[in-house]
Order: C-alpha cells, then sequence, then structure tokens
C-alpha cells in the first residue's frame, strides 16, 4: 500500500489501548441503607414511597408506604419520626418533613378513597389477636394481606387501643382513626368488641386457632405511694384520658397537678387545659433533659401554658393542696430529697407515671417468661409458648405506636412463616448510607416547609387538631428535597465526571455500569456523586 | 429519549443531569449520544482535568455546530497523552502541528474553508497553557488582532505538565514547580500577575471571552454555544488542575477546581467586546487554605511552618479578585 511520505503505520483509534489495566481500585456501584429507613421503627422504606411522591405518584407512594405501615394518617400525626431525628439533610440543613408527607399520603387515601386490593388466596388458617389497638391491627392487617383469617378480640368498646384511650383528640381526629381501622377490617378481619379474654388458651381452643398474637396493651395505670387525705382528689391518668372519650368528662377542677414526666403526663396536662383549667401542673422529679416525654410535646404543652415543676416530687396531697419536695441530682444522675418543702394548690392530682399490663389471660400458660411485667418473647415475636406471639407494650421495648405496629408487621411475618412451618429470614441489610458518604455541595438549598399550626387560644379551649396537614404543592416540595442517600437516582454525574467515558449509561430507571477496559480507578466518580452510591474497592492482584 | 418520571429536582443545573429541566438546556454530557470526542483509551493521568475539560469543550461545541468542525491542537499533554502515532482518541477532524502555532494553524483553516465556501464549518484552536499564554501567544495575538474566525480554547493547567511540570507564565505565586523549587525565602514561583489571558483577549477587543472551569458544566457548555454563535475570534480559558503536577487526589480534580472558584482566585465571567458581561457568583465562599492545602505544590506554605504571610498575599489576590468581578454581589 502506498502511503505519504514519511508515514509507515495506519492510523488507529485509542481504544485499543485497555487503560483499565493502570488500575489499582475499583469503582462499584452499591445501594446504602439510608438513615431514616434504619431508624422507622415500623420498618417503613421511607425513601422508596418519597421517590414515588417526588415524581407526584402519590398513590404509588402510599401502595408502597401501606406494604408496612396501614396506618400513614395515624403515623403522620402520633409518630415521633426518628426517621427524621436521623436524616442526613439535618446536617445540611433541616430534616426532610417526613411525617408530614406520610400524613399528607395517608390524608390522601382517605380523601380519594384509595383501595387495598383484595387478600391473596385463603391459606385456611385461623389466627387470634388479642387487642384491637396498633399492634394488633397491624398484625391483623399484615396476616390478612396473607390470606390468612383473622378474628380480633378487644375487651374496649371501640377498636385503637391507645390510640383512642390514650392518645387525645387534638392530636389524633377519631375519624381519621375511624377511616384507618376501617380500611384493615374491610380486608375481611372480624372485629369483636367488648369481648375480653380471660383465658387465652381457652380461647384458642375453643375458636380452634391455629396461632394468636397478643397485643393487650398497658392499660392500667401506675400508682406511687402518696400519703393522703380522705378528701384528696387523686386519679390516674390513663382513667382521664379514657373517660375523654366516654359522656361524662372528667372532673379535674380549676387547679390541676400532673405528676410524671411521659409523653401522658404532658398529654393530661393539656387535656385538663382544654377543659378549662386555670392552671396545670407538671410536677417532675428529674430534669428536662432526663425527662422520657418527646420535645415536641413538651413545646407544644408549654406554649399552650402548662407549667412544669422540674426536681420535684409530691411527698402529701391534700383536700386543695400539695406539699412538694425539691430534688437535687446526684453524680449518677438520679434525684435526692432535699428536705425543702413546698406547698402547691391544687384540686385535683393526675398520676402518669406509666402503666402496667394486665396479663390475666395468661395465667395457667406454660413456659411463659414475664419479667418486670412484660412477656419475654423471642427475635421472632414468639413467647415461651408455641403458637402464642405477642408484641407492642406489653412485650419489652419503646411504648410508642410506631414501635407496636412496627413489632404487629414482624410478628405477622414470623406468624406466617411458622404456620407454614418455615422460618421467616430478613434479607441482609445494606451498609449505612452515612452524611460522610455524601457529597452535599450538588444539592440545592431548600429550607423545611413547615406545618401550619392552629391559633394558641384554639388550643386551649378546644379539642381541634393543632398540627395542619400540608397541600399537594408543598408536600411535593419536601419529597423532593430528599437527598437519596446512598441510592443511585440517575443524576448522570459519575457518566459526566469521568475523564475516560468509561461509565456506560444504560438510560432512564435501568442506570449506570463500569467499563472496566478503560477505568482508571481514579475516583472521581465517588467523590463526585452527590448521594454516597458508589464506593471504592481495592482490585484482587 | 425515554420517558424517566421526575426525581429530584433539588439538585438543580449542579449535577450532570436534571431531567426536570427542559430538554433544550439539558447538559450535552448527559446524553447518551454525546458526542464523546476525545475517546477512551487515551494516555492521561487518573482523574485528568485537562481530558475532562477537553471532552466537556469539544463535545459542545460538537453540538452547537451539528458536528462540523476542525480542531488544531498546539502541542502539550493534550497533544501527547490523545495522539501518539499512530493512534488517536480524537473522534474529530483534529490536526497537530507545533507547540507555538495552533493559532496560525487554526487561521489557516478557517481560511481555506472560507475561500472553499465552506464557512459551516467551524475551526478550533486548542492548546495549554503553556502553548498558549508563552509559546503561542505571538501567534495568539494575531489571530486576536486579524479577527479570524477561530475559537482558541486554552485548557489552564498552570504549567509545563507533559515535560516535567516547570513554570509557565500562568503558574500561580508561590506554586511549586520543578523550575521553581520550594526552597529560599521566598519558596515557589514568584509573586507577581503573571500573564491574565483572558484580559489580555479582552484588550484586544474581540467578539467574546470567556472562563470556566471543568466543576461547573452547565456553564462551561453554556459558553461554548454562546462562543460558537459569534464570527471572529473568540478566546475561551478553561481551569483544568492536573493531579500529577500540582499533588493532589486524582479524586479530588473536580473539587479543586470548584475551590479555585470558590475562595475567588479564579473568577469566572464571560466578556463581549471587551467588556465583562456577567460574573458567575461564588455560591459558599471559603479561605484560599481551603484550595491550598490539598495540593503538594503549596505544601511549603504549610510545613514545616505556616507561611501566614504568604498565605495572606494569595487571599489577597483572591480578595482583589472578588471586589473586581464582584463575586459575592446578590445576583440580580
Amino acid at each position: 500500500m502506498r502511503k505519504p511520505f514519511a508515514i509507515t503505520l495506519d492510523p488507529g483509534s485509542s481504544l485499543a489501548n485497555h487503560t483499565g489495566s493502570w488500575r489499582t481500585e475499583r469503582p462499584l456501584y452499591v445501594d446504602r441503607l439510608p438513615p431514616c429507613n434504619s431508624a422507622c421503627p415500623a420498618g417503613e422504606n421511607i425513601q422508596a414511597w418519597l421517590a414515588h411522591a417526588e415524581a407526584g405518584d402519590y398513590e404509588a407512594a402510599w401502595r408502597k408506604l401501606m406494604e408496612d405501615n396501614p396506618l400513614p394518617a395515624v403515623m403522620g400525626r402520633v409518630c415521633y419520626h426518628p426517621c427524621e431525628t436521623s436524616c442526613n439533610r439535618a446536617q445540611l440543613d433541616e430534616a426532610v418533613g417526613i411525617n408530614s408527607v406520610e400524613r399528607f399520603l395517608g390524608d390522601e387515601a382517605i380523601k380519594r378513597g384509595w383501595r387495598l386490593e383484595s387478600p391473596k388466596k385463603s391459606s385456611g388458617r385461623k389466627i387470634l389477636i388479642v387487642g384491637a389497638g396498633p399492634s394488633g391491627l397491624s398484625a391483623a392487617y399484615h396476616l390478612a394481606r396473607a390470606g390468612h383469617r383473622v378474628e380480633i378480640h378487644d375487651a374496649g368498646p371501640f377498636a385503637g387501643g391507645m390510640m383512642r384511650f390514650g392518645i387525645p383528640k387534638y392530636r389524633l381526629p377519631r375519624e381519621i382513626l375511624d377511616a384507618e381501622i376501617d380500611r384493615i377490617l374491610g380486608l375481611g378481619v372480624e372485629l369483636k368488641l367488648n369481648a375480653k379474654v380471660d383465658n387465652i388458651l381457652e380461647t384458642m381452643q375453643r375458636g380452634r386457632f391455629d396461632a394468636a398474637f397478643l397485643a393487650v396493651g398497658a392499660h392500667i395505670g401506675k400508682r406511687a405511694h402518696i400519703p393522703a387525705g380522705t378528701s384528696a382528689r387523686i386519679l390516674d391518668a390513663i382513667s382521664v384520658l379514657r373517660s375523654m372519650e366516654g359522656e361524662t368528662k372528667p372532673m379535674l377542677g380549676r387547679k390541676v397537678v400532673v405528676y410524671g414526666g411521659g409523653n401522658t403526663a404532658f398529654d393530661v396536662a393539656r387535656t385538663a387545659k382544654r377543659l378549662g383549667a386555670e392552671e396545670a401542673i407538671v410536677v417532675y422529679r428529674r430534669t428536662r433533659d432526663r425527662m422520657p416525654a418527646h420535645d415536641s410535646e413538651l413545646e407544644e404543652a408549654l406554649q399552650e401554658g402548662v407549667l412544669v415543676k422540674w426536681l420535684s416530687t409530691i411527698k402529701q396531697a391534700g383536700e386543695s393542696a400539695l406539699t412538694v419536695e425539691k430534688m437535687v441530682l446526684d453524680d449518677k444522675g438520679f434525684p435526692q430529697p432535699t428536705g425543702e418543702l413546698e406547698t402547691l394548690a391544687a384540686d385535683s392530682l393526675v398520676l402518669a407515671l406509666g402503666q402496667d399490663v394486665d396479663l390475666g389471660l395468661l395465667q395457667g400458660v406454660p413456659g411463659l417468661e414475664i419479667k418486670d411485667g412484660v412477656v419475654k418473647v423471642g427475635p421472632n415475636m414468639m413467647t415461651g409458648h408455641r403458637g402464642l406471639f405477642a408484641g407492642g407494650d406489653m412485650v419489652p421495648s419503646e411504648r410508642t405506636v410506631t414501635v407496636a405496629v412496627g413489632h404487629g408487621k414482624k410478628a405477622a411475618r414470623h406468624i406466617d412463616a411458622w404456620l407454614r412451618g418455615t422460618i421467616f429470614s430478613k434479607a441482609g441489610n445494606h451498609e449505612a448510607a452515612s452524611f460522610e458518604t455524601l457529597n452535599p455541595w450538588y444539592y440545592s438549598d431548600a429550607p423545611k416547609t413547615v406545618r401550619p399550626t392552629l391559633d394558641i387560644v384554639r388550643r386551649q379551649s378546644t379539642f381541634d387538631e393543632v398540627i395542619g396537614g400540608l397541600d399537594e404543592s408543598n408536600a411535593l416540595f419536601e419529597a423532593r428535597r430528599c437527598l437519596s442517600c446512598g441510592n443511585c437516582f440517575e443524576c448522570d454525574n459519575c457518566y459526566g465526571v469521568c475523564p475516560d467515558n468509561a461509565v456506560i449509561k444504560l438510560g432512564p430507571g435501568k442506570r449506570f455500569e463500569f467499563n472496566y477496559d478503560y477505568c482508571k480507578g481514579c475516583g472521581l466518580c465517588v467523590a463526585e456523586c452527590p448521594c454516597g452510591a458508589i464506593k471504592m474497592v481495592p482490585e484482587e492482584i | 429519549m425515554a420517558f424517566q418520571p421526575i426525581k429530584y429536582y433539588q439538585t438543580g443545573t449542579f449535577t450532570v443531569g436534571n431531567r426536570l429541566l427542559p430538554p433544550e438546556t439539558r447538559s450535552v454530557q448527559a446524553d447518551l449520544r454525546r458526542t464523546n470526542s476525545l475517546n477512551s483509551g487515551h494516555r492521561a493521568c487518573q482523574g485528568c482535568g485537562e481530558a475532562l475539560g477537553a471532552r466537556y469543550a469539544i463535545d459542545a461545541a460538537m453540538r452547537a455546530t451539528s458536528n462540523q468542525l476542525v480542531a488544531a491542537n498546539a502541542t502539550g499533554c493534550l497533544e501527547v497523552f490523545s495522539t501518539p502515532y499512530p493512534e488517536t482518541s480524537w473522534q474529530i477532524p483534529w490536526i497537530h502541528s507545533l507547540f507555538g502555532n495552533a493559532a496560525a494553524v487554526a487561521t489557516g483553516i478557517a481560511a481555506a474553508l472560507k475561500a472553499k465556501g465552506r464557512e459551516e464549518v467551524r475551526v478550533i484552536a486548542q492548546g495549554g497553557d503553556g502553548g498558549t499564554t508563552d509559546i503561542g501567544f505571538g501567534c495568539l495575538s494575531g489571530m486576536f488582532e486579524r479577527n479570524d474566525d477561530v475559537l482558541y480554547i486554552c485548557y489552564d493547567n498552570e504549567a509545563y505538565m507533559n515535560t516535567g511540570v516547570q513554570r509557565s507564565s500562568a503558574t500561580p505565586p508561590a506554586a511549586r514547580t520543578a523550575t521553581t523549587m520550594a526552597v529560599g525565602k521566598e519558596p515557589g514561583n514568584l509573586f507577581g500577575q503573571g500573564k491574565n489571558l483572558p484580559l489580555i483577549a479582552m484588550a484586544h477587543g474581540i467578539p467574546y471571552v470567556a472562563t470556566a472551569t471543568v466543576a461547573e458544566l452547565h456553564d462551561l457548555e453554556a459558553k461554548v454555544k454562546r462562543a460558537m454563535e459569534f464570527r471572529g475570534a473568540r478566546y475561551l480559558h478553561i481551569l483544568v488542575p492536573c493531579p500529577l503536577g500540582w499533588g493532589h487526589a486524582s479524586d479530588a480534580t473536580i473539587r479543586i477546581a470548584r475551590l479555585a472558584k470558590e475562595t475567588g482566585l479564579f473568577p469566572v465571567f464571560e466578556a463581549e467586546n471587551g467588556e465583562v458581561t456577567q460574573v458567575s457568583r461564588i455560591r459558599r465562599r471559603v479561605p484560599v487554605e481551603d484550595y491550598l492545602k490539598p495540593q503538594r505544590r503549596f505544601a511549603h506554605l504549610f510545613t514545616p511552618a505556616v507561611r501566614q504571610d504568604l498565605i495572606a498575599r494569595i487571599q489577597d489576590g483572591a480578595d482583589r479578585n472578588i471586589a473586581k468581578y464582584g463575586l459575592m454581589e446578590a445576583s440580580a
């Protein structure tokens, strides 16, 4: 072949030069576990349902959410949202308002009447659930969807458990609760009210149940020994809140003192304010940072004029006054008496010192282990007695609605597996998507959308809902604040920043692949990935 | 392009792709069918800013000209790593002649195309800072002065990297190079104003001058597109960090370029007919230390003793840029 002067070789492409051989470390696409999902006691896949909401497909978002939690509208009101506490965006500006988006989705579902698909084919198995609280309802929902026959027995006149008899209306309107309970019952779950189970084994045998899930909750108010005159009015918090659901409202008087530092104490104090009390004082023996009540609950109570007496115990209760003793914290953080006394005017004293579980139905059941008034369960939520599972407030754990819902789901999965003679095993978790794995430069500034709050005056006199919801436009904005920690959202950064064209874009929804023939392992894609969905691993040599 | 549901608009134009943007404002680099003008298999170091900048710029120019493009290349890293005879990574008509004559070669190509009546084919000349600010300076100034129809792109990595990191007239003060060692009372390169080529280009009164960095893709692509809307001499100056010569990690290339802009050390702006028309504001201002510390060429400013005096002089330079170009002013 004739070539021009001084040319001896045919021109070639640099593609013949496989620069991948330079590499000592290779990038890998990974999926990491976002902190919200990791923190959710109900095991929701928050990032996944937020992703649907971001695209404006609220029904798909709701359905994704409902895979794990049947009570989104309730959750969006009463959950203390550990997801937001752990949200990586908090380190950037403010956490994503996951809870408010959840509430928006729950409310949309009620408003638009979204229905659940009918359960799978019947399994022929029958399961007894004792207690129609969050845990029992959650278990019923998941078991019914798996095709089992479910019967709930509840001692009360209405379903809902603590969601109805423990959480005041201004936090959870009853029509919302009813709508979500009705949806669960719509799956064919049978509900028997005013049906207290006295002997679990007997009830199971009589009804030919294959398994039982116990979720009776903790409804007995703890008493403390307080020397009191005969005319002193002492009530317990749970009875006060329960009677709010009945015809006759509790008589608390004009000056109400609540003893305790949990959420229930503040619920009672806020209720007392709404019932017309001039003064509602919470007496707590330790300090604010040691108080078990959530900060939001305390803040809202303080806004409504509830007063708190820190570092105080009640020594004695009289007809219209209490004797209070000042405390100090010792080195270990325990309160110690100082002997300093003062008098506090009070028409009534409400004890909010925690609740005990009525374990009467378990008498005579062999194999159970009961410690500190609660029933021990294994990692599969089964008690020491075969076929008897338990969850919610009656097992050792944090006592919140969300934890209870999580127990219900977990128990349902294990009961389902147990009935089929298998063992439910959860897929292993991905590694955590910590803030350090993100590149926050790429996210625009977008502060959190604040939910509207009811006027203080109306909060002190009515039981209207305190916290409002978001509308569609700001729910969408809020959902789109999600950083998608640890999971690729196809921003094309890796595809763009590779100096060697070694990233292959597979097209919408299909993500990317590395072309290891040319990837030199510089790590730019990892450094510039906004959401931390790529990592470098050493090459095997 | 297939439909994709919209997600995460909060990345704005910071990321390479964003499906919430209208199609005409999406980046060329996010496109499945981008030209990849500088293809895989080139011999640039890991994390090379110049390879990245060249692909960004030339792909954008290809899009802007409907692939009717010729490029003349000065000697330098870009030429050496892309085209070791007989292989090449270029997927466009491309010519290399000498170190100092890229502007002159491009002028000739443009004249030839004009003579042949093929003015739809556009011409680019490109080179590193050595081939632009030092060796090719005379040819380039001539090209500006005659207002030849060429876009000249300088990929500025602030020294002669290909031959072993020797100083150029674009090397910043205090930087260590093979010819400005970190010894003596004033280690590294001398404090002077160097040759600020964007300003020199503006002084020629040519239609369009702009600066950009590899950290802001959307901005860079918009400037290439804008440059192609003019006829006559145009100049684009792109800051491209060099992991080898600057002594930073290969995965830090974009971060370093971003810091150069966010400190104010490298002002990013646009000018038409000799007047500045737009500046890219600083988003999160940081002190120059943040930029200097990750680079070994500035290590002598921090060890064995921190040279506060020299750092302060560099900071002064950044502050002057911020004041001069209004880099901190709220955008209108």
